[in-house]
């Protein structure tokens, strides 16, 4: 009977802290995404959600403002003063968290630390090849060759704190291969953003404050933010019909209906800048799943062709993506740089003109082929890949789905087993939103040089767009530049390199208490989001 | 009996062993973890390196025996995705999934052994045939299904309850506990009634029909011929007689509680070890998903264990055969 009436009081103490807890003028949000932030480190993940969350508390040289334009962050002025140099000049009077002056010996530890072996930045910070100091605050960078797009693909080098890293004792990007007892800036956090992390359990919440010292006026007015994981689609949209959210994403396009129902919610939808394509083996002599053998029938253009006739996107947006995705001809969405809208235009859904093709190339009773499908990475992407099989079934190629879960899916298909598939599905995001980065690792011929052609899962080559992809990248005159683009658009879809689909769709479920800001890459800007 | 403790804990080791060298047979098939831990910009050669650094190019068996070793070391490995010691995530999500598994043990023998006991004696009452019809529901339907129907009807409807997460949570030294605010008690009672649901009617079933065989037996109607009461028929002579197997039941059901605790955890997004599980699987985290295999084997062993004895302390008859017995052992 005490113990029980101890239980009580403490229950009691418990609840009269808890009541006592909100304070006037506070203005909290809260929501919920499918996935964890997993880790607080800056420098450890190279991956869309978690450097978009890490965004709201360390900031780049520059940053994305709403529309995903470019605009100057921590860096006053970012400008070429040769072919390979730069000069940044660091805004002053900038302050971490903790209450130290951001100088340009902060963005170099931090650009030595992205470099560190456990470090997923190498490729970003490898772009430079040296920085000068100049003075406290000014400094020059050296690439190793011309570089148009430098300050893009140091979008997501966050700038952390060299005084507090050393007092840490986190130098060095945290090591996925252990040995030490959890990195410091894995699970703690010290930047310039407009909020600091109070609370971070990973996989359980998130709580960020805002901080009152930041540099910029931003629009939002909150002033705590909880997020919380929540990994199945039922619980996160129920959680946000109950009110206990004021955002949830993604929701599944097919819950849009109940949430137009419901009061007090709204879907958010708009075309995200990932590109969902289909791509075929080109490389080998046979194919490793298909009937017909000694040959490869995806090495002759009018069987590629063939398909590219037979898919219906418009079918596959209307009753597979329920009218939410834009049907695409470009490896690229409108929203990246060097999109060419003249040459958007899909092959015309023609099956007579398909049958044709396959029977010029030499199979006029179609053949077999087995189709390599994720069914949790994209948006309905196994509901796609049924769709193209079934309109691949009417030319007569009888195509067999093989759809799994994505981590079995990328084990088979990438490089690190050898790209074992005949014809697969791939989505596409450009990391710095510049067409560049989509044609050198989906386009480029495959070779052993750094970075060329890795997500190139069928082989796919060209020549002249393996010789335009590196002067792409180095190209500063951005007219010429544009051209060499769109050459090499032209070459890929005359060659039907892959079959693009579409632009799939944004699914964002927000409450009528709150406006927020959808960016196209997916990214949550807590800097935006404002309570009513 | 102390040999005999010991024999069960060598034998306990041996499961273990048997529990990795089986799950590190299958995690080939689980997929690669490599692509989610790299960002789709890091080269080849990067990756490769990444392979190599993990040990994942190594065969099964040397993998497996690594691990062993490792673990008799007291290492229980680092979280790949998480990049933290293995043991410290394990020990964080651990009471969440204690006090669910708990409070619905609680809770199943508390409804379910008096629901028994009504429905035994009240054979052809209405509301014990209510009782029945309800707990063939409890048993044919599936627990993600009960869940996602009570957050519909109690927290998307209703709104009395939470429907995610485990509130706010007090912590007692390394122990974080959430039965001591309310936020945390309300974030409890629609999970905790879900894991109960299956085993609240399993019990109820069983003690019902125990108290049926034992109402037959001649000294329940001895001890009604004496003229006691009811009570002390029903509860203190008959009651009593029930308990032997429902305390082996329950003591066994409790490590299916924690093991299927997993699909509970993930409905409600309970931040436990169930759903640090399946995350593992999504991620092919294999340390966390090595160690929380062993780790729930290693529960199961010492459940078993604690039953055995207690079924030998409770049960005089156990005890005096075995004396009889002799020196078997």
């Amino acid at each position: 009977m005490m113990r029980w009436k101890a239980t009580a009081i403490a229950g009691a103490l418990a609840a009269a802290t808890l009541l006592a807890a909100p304070t006037a003028g506070a203005k909290e949000f809260k929501w919920a995404f499918q996935g964890n932030l997993n880790s607080l480190d800056p420098h450890g993940l190279f991956e869309t959600f978690t450097i978009g969350f890490h965004g709201n508390f360390y900031e780049p040289l520059i940053a994305y403002d709403d529309k995903m334009n470019v605009v100057p962050s921590l860096a006053e002025s970012f400008t070429q003063t040769g072919p390979n140099t730069w000069r940044v000049k660091m805004r002053a009077g900038v302050k971490f968290h903790n209450g130290n002056d951001v100088t340009a010996d902060d963005f170099i530890f931090s650009w030595k630390r992205a470099l560190t072996e456990g470090s997923d930045m190498k490729v970003p910070a490898g772009k430079i090849k040296e920085i000068k100091k100049i003075d406290a605050m000014t400094f020059d960078i050296i690439t190793p060759n011309p570089n148009p797009i430098l300050p893009r693909s140091l979008l997501i080098l966050y700038v952390m704190d060299k005084e507090w890293s050393v007092e840490h004792k986190t130098e060095a990007a945290t090591n996925l291969r252990g040995g030490e007892e959890g990195n410091f800036a894995n699970l703690n956090a010290n930047g310039t953003g407009p909020f600091t992390v109070s609370e971070h359990a990973a996989g359980v919440k998130t709580v960020v404050n805002r901080f009152a010292g930041y540099w910029k006026k931003i629009p939002s007015n909150i002033t705590k933010g909880t997020f919380t994981p929540i990994s199945q689609d039922a619980t996160r949209v129920a959680a946000l019909l109950s009110g206990e959210l004021d955002l949830a994403y993604p929701v599944p396009v097919q819950d849009w209906q109940r949430l137009k129902d419901a009061p007090g919610v709204q879907p958010l939808a708009g075309p995200e800048a990932r590109t969902i394509f289909l791509g075929f083996d080109q490389v080998r002599d046979e194919l490793l799943y298909s009937n017909i053998k000694g040959r490869n029938p995806f090495k002759d253009v009018r069987v590629r062709k063939a398909f590219a006739h037979a898919i219906n996107v418009e079918a596959i947006k209307q009753k597979v993506m329920r009218g939410s995705s834009v049907p695409a001809g470009l490896m690229v969405a409108p929203q990246i740089g060097g999109f060419a809208s003249s040459l958007n235009a899909r092959w015309p859904y023609n099956t007579a003109l398909s049958k044709k093709f396959l029977a010029d190339a030499g199979y006029p009773d179609g053949f077999e082929v087995t189709m390599d499908c994720p069914n949790d990475r994209y948006v309905n992407d196994e509901k796609i890949c049924q769709a193209a099989a079934a309109m691949l079934a009417r030319v007569g190629v009888n195509v067999k789905v093989l759809a799994q879960t994505k981590s079995k899916y990328f084990g088979k298909v990438l490089s690190q087993n050898n790209y074992d598939t005949s014809f697969y599905l791939l989505g596409w995001t450009p990391g710095t939103m510049d067409a560049h980065q989509a044609i050198e690792p989906l386009m480029a011929c495959r070779t052993k040089e750094k970075g060329r052609g890795l997500f190139n899962l069928g082989g796919y080559c060209n020549e002249r767009v393996h010789a335009l992809a590196p002067m792409i990248e180095s190209e500063t005159d951005q007219a010429k530049r544009a051209m060499m683009i769109k050459e090499v658009f032209k070459i890929h879809q005359d060659d039907v390199g892959h079959i693009p689909l579409h632009q799939q769709p944004l699914s964002w479920g927000v409450s009528d208490r709150v406006t927020v800001n959808q960016r196209p890459d997916n990214v949550l800007d807590l800097r935006y989001v404002v309570v009513k | 009996m102390f040999a005999f403790i010991i024999r069960r804990l060598l034998q306990s080791v041996l499961v273990m062993l048997t529990v990795a060298l089986i799950a590190f047979a299958l995690f080939r098939f689980v997929g690669d973890p490599i692509n989610n831990l790299v960002g789709q910009d890091t080269t080849l050669q990067d990756r490769q390196q990444l392979r190599e650094t993990l040990g994942l190019n190594d065969s099964v068996v040397v993998q497996y025996w690594r691990y062993v070793v490792n673990t008799a070391r007291g290492d229980f490995g680092f979280s790949y995705i998480h990049r933290r010691p293995v043991k410290t995530m394990l020990l964080e999500k651990m009471p969440a999934t204690l006090e669910l598994s708990i409070i619905s043990v609680i809770l199943a023998l508390f409804i379910g052994v008096p629901m028994g006991v009504y429905t035994a004696l009240r054979r052809d009452g209405f509301l014990a045939k209510i009782f029945m019809s309800v707990s063939l529901i409890g048993i044919s339907l599936p627990t993600f299904l009960i869940g996602i129907l009570l957050i519909l009807l109690f927290g998307v409807i209703l709104r009395w309850l939470p429907t995610f997460g485990r509130g706010e949570v007090v912590a007692l030294g390394s122990w974080t506990t959430g039965l001591l605010t309310v936020s945390g008690l309300k974030a409890l009672i629609m999970p905790s009634i879900t894991l109960a649901l299956f085993q609240m009617t399993l019990i109820m079933r069983l003690v019902r029909s125990e108290m049926l065989e034992v109402l037959r037996t001649d000294y329940i109607k001895f001890a009604r011929a004496r003229g006691l009461s009811n009570r002390a028929v029903n509860f203190g002579h008959a009651l009593k007689n029930t308990l032997v197997p429902v305390i082996t039941i329950t003591g066994l059901q409790l490590g299916s509680v924690i093991a299927f605790a997993i699909i509970t955890e993930q409905v409600f997004q309970w931040p436990g070890m169930g759903r640090m599980f399946i995350e593992a699987v999504a991620d092919v985290d294999i340390p966390v998903m090595a160690a929380y295999l062993c780790l729930i084997a290693l529960f199961f062993v010492v459940i078993n264990l604690i039953v055995d004895l207690l079924y030998y302390a409770v049960d005089p008859r156990l005890r005096v055969d075995r004396g009889a017995g002799g020196g078997h052992g």
